[in-house]
């Protein structure tokens, strides 16, 4: 379980620095403006847990699919590690295998076995012949739990397997950035615990920068090395919890009264924000 | 785990059946069976009611009793000519099926992954969409040299616009991340489509596929009928079925309708056969 101080091997390690500048986007949809990220800027670390929490519609996925590149956005600019990604002039950032996302409602192929699915990266960019992206394809799945299931369908196993597949998939092209839109959304505390840990562990071992947008602020501290909570729309940085608890972590933190004071630190402020988006008429709190 | 616990329920034994076996313990099978039996004992009764008390039912009274058309069926089954109409009539469905396939399913893809060409394509496609078929008979029989060509193009007409828009409608709906996932994998839009869009439109392809072929078995029919028994397109299922007409044989146009049905199930069961082995991955549902 724990490959506590390895030094990762991997080609990226160390990189993925993301730099949000002033960004804003505004929606257009009939010539109906919706400001939707207004002005806001976040530094994000090499290596760093970056958790997202804020009200609901506030503008999380809309930042995450700015940095990945499905949509492009009105003002401001994005760099990975001081290369411009979108910007004055290129609104749009190209779509990349550095910035991998995992979607919140799942989105391995059903039509592919989960090596298949996992092997699928390396394929397509051709850096590995088939059978080679198999055989790591099944090491990675090996190394994430799911050493048996490599031959079945999305549809055959648990969600929970197959979230963590998902995540294998994004690894093996081994990204510089991993984009999380609420990956445990939906889930039965249990799992997501079971969840927590393979992704703390995970992490542990490559140290990729990690996106993770949630609306649950035990698991934004458990997880995170900064918590940034965001505003009600337009969404701004709103304030940033600083993390310091020491990795690997495990269960026995969440009963801890630094653990406690943080999420109550977190809680205030999103609370804040979700009274506001309230009194805005947005009827739709997290 | 079994031998830890001593338990009763762990000391259960499976016991294993074979194939045959399961087969007859199938209750769907007898379910069915039970209906098709009862449907057949009520017909008979119905169809009989005059012989049996004096008057004729409506409807029921004019069809001939099962064991009757039985008997027909029993006369033509040894006749070459019976045969003939079978293969005439599924050469007629396979042909116009196919060509509707093999030009549906990349007509259908081209409309959802190419922004101009179904800008240019579709609003002509939508305006023929909703001619049935049998408009086109007297139209293809001017444009066709012979009777059997025009059966072909109606039937292939048949068949292609619900194809055609089943395959559009399935790879328009696919799921925009799996898209996306694809191509911030560094996917190319040749693996999108052959890895992602194609698999994707699987399931809307093969819909499109029943359906199309109930109306390619439609037509035909109904083109046999029309043509008749012409030196130049003769026989068939739907020939058969107005030739006995034509000669009075109440018992044979049931026979006719009956065969029709089977063909039609055999159709269908095949496609879904297909489906299944195409398609791994949706034999869980
Ligand atoms: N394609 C779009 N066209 C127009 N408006 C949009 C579009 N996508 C999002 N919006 C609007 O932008 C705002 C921010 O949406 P976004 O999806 O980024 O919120 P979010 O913070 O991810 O919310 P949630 O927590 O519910 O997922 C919302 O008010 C939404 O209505
Ligand atoms: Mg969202």
């Amino acid at each position: 379980m724990a490959a506590v101080g390895t030094v990762p091997a991997r080609e990226n390690a160390g990189k993925g620095a993301i730099s949000i500048r002033n960004v804003t986007k505004i929606y257009d949809p009939e010539g109906v403006n919706v400001l939707a990220v207004d002005d806001c800027s976040l530094e994000i670390a090499a290596g760093e847990v970056c958790m997202i929490v804020g009200p609901s519609g506030c503008g999380k996925t809309t930042l995450l699919s700015a940095i990945a590149g499905f949509h492009s956005i009105t003002f401001g600019e994005i760099y990975l590690d001081g290369e411009l990604l979108c910007g004055p002039g290129k609104p749009l950032a190209d779509q990349g295998a550095d910035r991998v996302v995992v979607f919140q409602n799942g989105a391995l192929f059903p039509w592919m076995s989960l090596a298949d699915n996992v092997a699928y990266g390396p394929t397509v960019q051709g850096r590995l012949n088939k059978t080679q992206a198999r055989e790591k394809a099944l090491d990675m799945l090996a190394e994430a739990g799911l050493a048996d299931v490599g031959d079945k369908f999305p549809g055959e196993v648990s969600s929970g397997m197959a979230r963590r597949a998902e995540i294998v998939r994004a690894l093996i092209n081994d990204p510089k950035v991993l984009l999380l839109d609420e990956p445990y959304r939906a889930m039965d505390a249990l799992t997501k615990s079971i969840m927590h840990e393979a992704l703390l562990e995970m992490y542990d071992r490559t140290k990729v920068t990690i996106f993770f947008i949630t609306h649950d602020l035990e698991e934004s501290i458990f997880l995170g090395d900064r918590v940034v909570v965001m505003t009600t729309r337009p969404c701004r940085t709103k304030k940033i919890v600083e993390v310091n608890i020491p990795r690997p972590r495990d269960y026995h933190i969440l009963s801890s009264e630094e653990f406690r004071l943080l999420v109550d630190e977190a809680n205030e402020a999103v609370h804040e924000e979700a009274i506001k988006a309230f009194e805005a008429g947005e009827r739709e709190l997290a | 785990m079994a031998t830890t616990a001593p338990n009763v329920y762990n000391q259960r034994t499976v016991v294993r059946r074979t194939r045959w076996q399961k087969f007859l313990a199938n209750k769907k099978l007898w379910r069915g069976v039970t209906a098709i039996l009862c449907t057949l004992v009520l017909w008979e009764i119905g169809s009989r009611w005059d012989e049996w008390f004096g008057f004729r039912l409506p409807f029921i009274g004019f069809i001939p009793p099962p064991s009757d058309v039985m008997v027909a069926w029993l006369e033509v089954l040894p006749k070459i000519g019976y045969w003939q109409s079978w293969y005439l009539s599924f050469k007629r469905v396979l042909a116009g099926f196919l060509s509707a396939m093999l030009l549906g399913i990349p007509f259908g893809l081209a409309l959802a992954v190419n922004r101009y060409f179904r800008d240019i394509f579709f609003p002509p496609f939508e305006v023929l969409r909703p001619i049935p078929p049998l408009a086109w008979v007297p139209a293809s029989l001017i444009f066709w040299p012979t009777n059997e060509m025009s059966i072909a193009f109606v039937t292939f007409l048949g068949a292609f616009f619900t194809i055609v828009i089943n395959v559009l409608g399935g790879a328009r709906s696919i799921d925009i991340s799996y898209l996306r996932a694809a191509q911030s994998m560094g996917a190319t839009q040749l693996d999108m489509f052959w890895r992602i869009v194609l698999p994707g439109t699987l399931p809307s392809i093969f819909t499109g596929a029943a359906v199309g072929m109930g109306i390619t078995w439609e037509v035909v029919l109904a083109a046999e009928m029309i043509s008749g028994g012409g030196t130049q397109a003769g026989g068939g299922l739907g020939f058969f079925i107005w030739n006995s007409y034509m000669g009075g044989s109440l018992e044979q146009i049931v026979v006719g309708m009956i065969s029709i049905g089977i063909a039609g199930y055999l159709s269908s069961s095949a496609i879904r056969y297909l489906g299944t082995v195409c398609m791994p991955w949706r034999r869980l549902f």
